[in-house]
Order: structure tokens, then sequence, then C-alpha cells
């Protein structure tokens, strides 16, 4: 679905992406684990067409996107929810919703996006007329998943959802990505909790310093003892 | 009590030129955080259009307002497009200075085209004064009242019901979000300019007919109080520049009206001040707070 070859990306004067390829196939739960810094955000950036790329290629559905302006990005099916969820403070959870229906036209699909968005996260349809700011963290996590599924991707970016949460949050919101997997949604998702990450993932990739220095199946990644040193706490 | 009235009814019809072009300030600084100083020349431009197009072209008020506010919504895209993009990610002193260097370019470019002299603004409407119980108001200070709400509920809609509004005010929120959602912030921006510059140009020909003079510096005093007037109803707010708008006509008004003329562009200062002072933020600015 997403093939992503030897992408290099420029941070300011770094070289924050160094020949980075990977693969995500239609279905599946594709997961980048690396260290804070590893330059993780910015392949998710890149792919939303927000940064990009001195070199490489991005392929989504047999396009080269790497050159794509972001709108055009997501209109295609690819939406991401952002690191530090970036809701939208002063608009109301239900405008932040509609917001990230921005560039759909047809209001019954729109109107059952919202009723999937309210069955994934009942919490958001009783506080619909809330200010989004005065949502705790976990429900703003909750609200940035499901601004990004307003947009009825086929590709959804995950980045850090589990960053700042309680356990038992983190623990709903993993459920959910997979809830959201199995409705047919393909996931790339970015985490320092690799642990998480790499027990829902179909399979992992490891980054650090800019490169891919491992990939496996979450399984096999979860087995492996320079991951569990360097990511699990093992 | 009938001079108070009086001074509220003048008050109130230069307030609301005030309120439609602090609106501009405060939708642009809200989008982009620049403080678009050529803003008020824009409204003079807007005002010298009404002149030519009610001379030349004997439009009546309707069209001369309406085209002005078209023409003016033009130029405020253009300025931005040529003057504020390219600088978009540099530091905001500089597209600030910039701003300045566009404000000098409208009023010398003007004053080399058209001269210095003061231009008397055809008088499309006729005044009438209407005697209410010891109070003059004439029916161009109706006209300027019911336009400028007209139009302050206009934008207030499009703000808040259409679909560039909301584009509007989420990259005023976050402009990263924005993008992720298929926004395109170079639009939206454009689309601010043009509705700001539309409002600066409805008040141009309004104040053409209600002080029946116009010069290619007549934006500068009125520009910088209108600034005044979106900072103290808190830059960035759309009700606080209406809000405060509305304050500093009144006020304006009702120095001069205690025999203190000369101070009137002190006080107005003055009083941002103290505002600022005692409400940093302004009147319906608020720091906000944001969980994370």
């Amino acid at each position: 679905m997403l093939s992503v070859k030897d992408l290099v990306v420029n941070y300011g004067a770094i070289q924050a992406i160094k020949k980075v390829s990977f693969e995500i196939h239609t279905g599946e739960i594709v997961t980048l684990i690396g260290a804070n810094g590893a330059g993780k955000s910015t392949i998710l950036h890149t792919i939303s067409g927000i940064m990009r790329p001195v070199s490489g290629q991005v392929t989504y559905l047999d396009r080269q996107i790497q050159k794509v302006a972001a709108p055009r990005i997501v209109q295609a099916g690819i939406s991401q929810v952002p690191e530090g969820r970036h809701i939208f403070p002063g608009l109301s959870v239900q405008e932040n919703l509609q917001m990230g229906a921005f560039l759909r036209k047809d209001r019954r699909s729109i109107a059952q996006a919202y009723e999937d968005v309210y069955n994934y996260f009942p919490v958001l349809k009783q506080r619909r007329h809330q200010d989004a700011a005065t949502l705790s963290g976990g429900e703003q996590q909750m609200l940035a998943m499901g601004r990004a599924l307003m947009a009825a991707p086929k590709l959804m970016l995950l980045d850090e959802p589990s960053m700042g949460l309680a356990p038992i949050f983190i623990n709903e919101i993993f459920d959910i990505i997979r809830a959201i997997n199995a409705a047919g949604t393909t996931v790339l998702l970015i985490e320092q909790n690799a642990n998480k990450a790499l027990s829902i993932a179909d399979r992992g990739y490891v980054l650090a310093s800019g490169e891919i220095k491992l990939s496996g199946t979450g399984q096999e990644l979860l087995a492996n003892t320079a991951v569990q040193q360097a990511y699990l706490g093992g | 009590m009938q001079t108070f009235g009086q001074q509220l009814i003048n008050g109130l019809s230069l307030g609301s030129i005030y309120a439609l072009l602090a609106l501009g300030y405060t939708m642009v600084y809200g989008i982009i955080k620049l403080i678009n100083f050529a803003h008020g020349d824009i409204y003079m431009l807007g005002a010298f259009w009404g002149y030519f197009v009610i001379n030349q072209l004997h439009f009546n008020f309707i069209w001369a307002m309406l085209s002005a506010m078209i023409f003016c919504a033009l130029l405020g895209v253009v300025i931005e497009y040529f003057a504020y993009r390219p600088l978009r990610h540099s530091p905001r002193i500089t597209a600030l200075i910039t701003a300045i260097g566009v404000s000098f370019l409208l009023e010398n470019g003007m004053t080399y085209l058209f001269t210095a002299n003061t231009r008397s603004f055809p008088q499309v409407i006729k005044t009438v004064t209407y005697h209410l119980g010891g109070l003059r108001i004439s029916n161009i200070q109706l006209l300027i009242l019911g336009t400028a709400c007209l139009l302050m509920l206009l934008l207030e809609l499009i703000i808040k019901r259409t679909k560039m509004g909301r584009a509007m005010r989420a990259v005023s929120v976050d402009p990263e979000a924005a993008q992720l959602v298929g926004i395109n912030i170079n639009h939206t921006i454009s689309f601010t300019f043009a509705l700001g510059s539309a409002m600066a140009g409805a008040a141009g020909v309004l104040i053409g007919l209600y002080y029946n003079s116009i010069d290619p510096l007549m934006g500068m005093t009125p520009g910088i109080k209108a600034f005044v007037a979106a900072v103290i109803g808190g830059i960035g707010s759309v009700p606080g520049a209406s809000v405060g708008g509305f304050l500093i006509g009144l006020l304006e008004t009702g120095v001069q009206a205690i025999g203190l003329s000369a101070y009137k562009d002190a006080v107005v200062y003055f009083v941002l001040i103290v505002i600022l002072l005692v409400l940093p933020a302004g009147i319906f600015g608020h720091k906000t707070k944001e969980k994370v």
C-alpha cells in the first residue's frame, strides 16, 4: 500500500533521515519504534506532505506522493494523528470532528463517520458540545484519533498515541487501534512504548539515528535481545 | 442629558468605522501573527476607489461600497501574496517591517499619483438630518451604523458557520493540525486578508461620506486607532475588535464633548496603556490554558 524507498530528509541543517526504506501492506499494523529523536515524526511528516524529502520516494497505491501537498494527501486517504494530539482548542469536540471531514462533501457518509467515531469513543459523544481544550489528555487523544477517522482514511498514521497517558487509557487506545485496523484501516504506528506497539503490530521496524537498524514481525522483534536491551528495558 | 445622547450617537458612528478596521487587524493577527500596518492604507484606497467610481462612473452608494470592498479584497490578497507570503517563515520582525514598508509605499505612491491634496468626497447620498427629541441624527450616521453592524453580523456568520470560517479558526489555533486535516493554509490566509480588507474598503467609503474629505494619508491615524481598538478588545478576538472599536469611538467623541479636543488622541493612547496594565490580553483576549 505504501512504500518508502531510500528516503533522506533534512531537519534544518541536520540530516534527520538517512536512506530509510520500509513497506506497509494493505490491512497491516506496522510500527516504527525508536528512541526520542530517532526521526520517527520526521518520517510521518514527510508522508503527510508537511516536510519535503531531499531524495527518495514515497509510493502510495502506485503513485509517487513525496511532492504532493498536504491537503491532497489527506484526500488520497492518508490521515495523521499527530504527536501531542494537536486538537483545536476553542472549538467544540463536535467541531473538531467536523474539521476532520473538511475535504468530504457527501453528507450521508459524513453522518456515518460521526456515528463510527462515537461508537469507538462514546465519551466524545457525551462531551460533543464541550470546548475540546477542557478534555483530559486521554480524551484529547481519542478526539485526535476520531478527527483523523472523520476523513475516512485508508491508511492512518499514529504518532506516539500513548505519550503522557495513564496506563488505563493506554490499554484502551491500543484496543481501539486494533479495532480500527480490524474494520479495514491500515495503520502505521510510531511509538516509544515499544512493548505495547510490537505486541499489536504485524511487523515492525527499529529506527535509530535516522536509519532502520532491524525489522521483523512484531513477535520476532519482541523476542530479539538487542531490541529488548535497547527499547524494552530488558 | 441631551449632549450625552448626541455624543453617544456621534461616538457610535465613528466607533463603527474603527470597529470595521479593527476587525481586519485582529483577523490577520489571529491567523499569521502579523500586525498589518498597511491596513489603514487599504482603507484609504477604498475611499479613493469610492471617490473615482462615484465621480467617473456615477455609481450609486451601494455599488460604490460593494465595488470598493471587492477592490480592497483583491488588493489585500495581492499584498499578502507578494509582500508577506515570501516571509512566512522569517522572523516576525521582518514581516512587521515589511508591513510598514507596504504602508509607506501605498501612502507615498498615492501622493505621487494623485498629489497630497485633500479632495472632497462626492455626496452620493444627500444628507438629511432628523431631529428626535432634541437629538440630531443624520441619515449618514444611521447608514454607517447600520452598514457596519450588518457587515459585522455577516462576518460573524462567515467565521462561525462556513467552511472557510472554520478553516480560519483552525489555522489560527494550530496551523500544523489544520494542514493535517486537509486545510490549504495559503488559501485560508488569502481568504482572511480578503475579508479584512473588504471591511476596510467599506469603512473607507463610509468615512468619505461622513467626513466628506479624503487624502492619501487619511489612513494613518484611524489605522493606528483601530489597531489600538483591536488590542484593547484583545488582539485575535473578533468580538473584541468590534467592542474595542466602539469604545474608542465613544471615548474620542466624549473627550471632544467635554472640551478637550486637543487631547483626544492622547486620551485614546492613555486608555490603551491603562488597559494593557490592568488586562494585558485585552478585554476579550484570554491566555488559553491547554491540558497536555
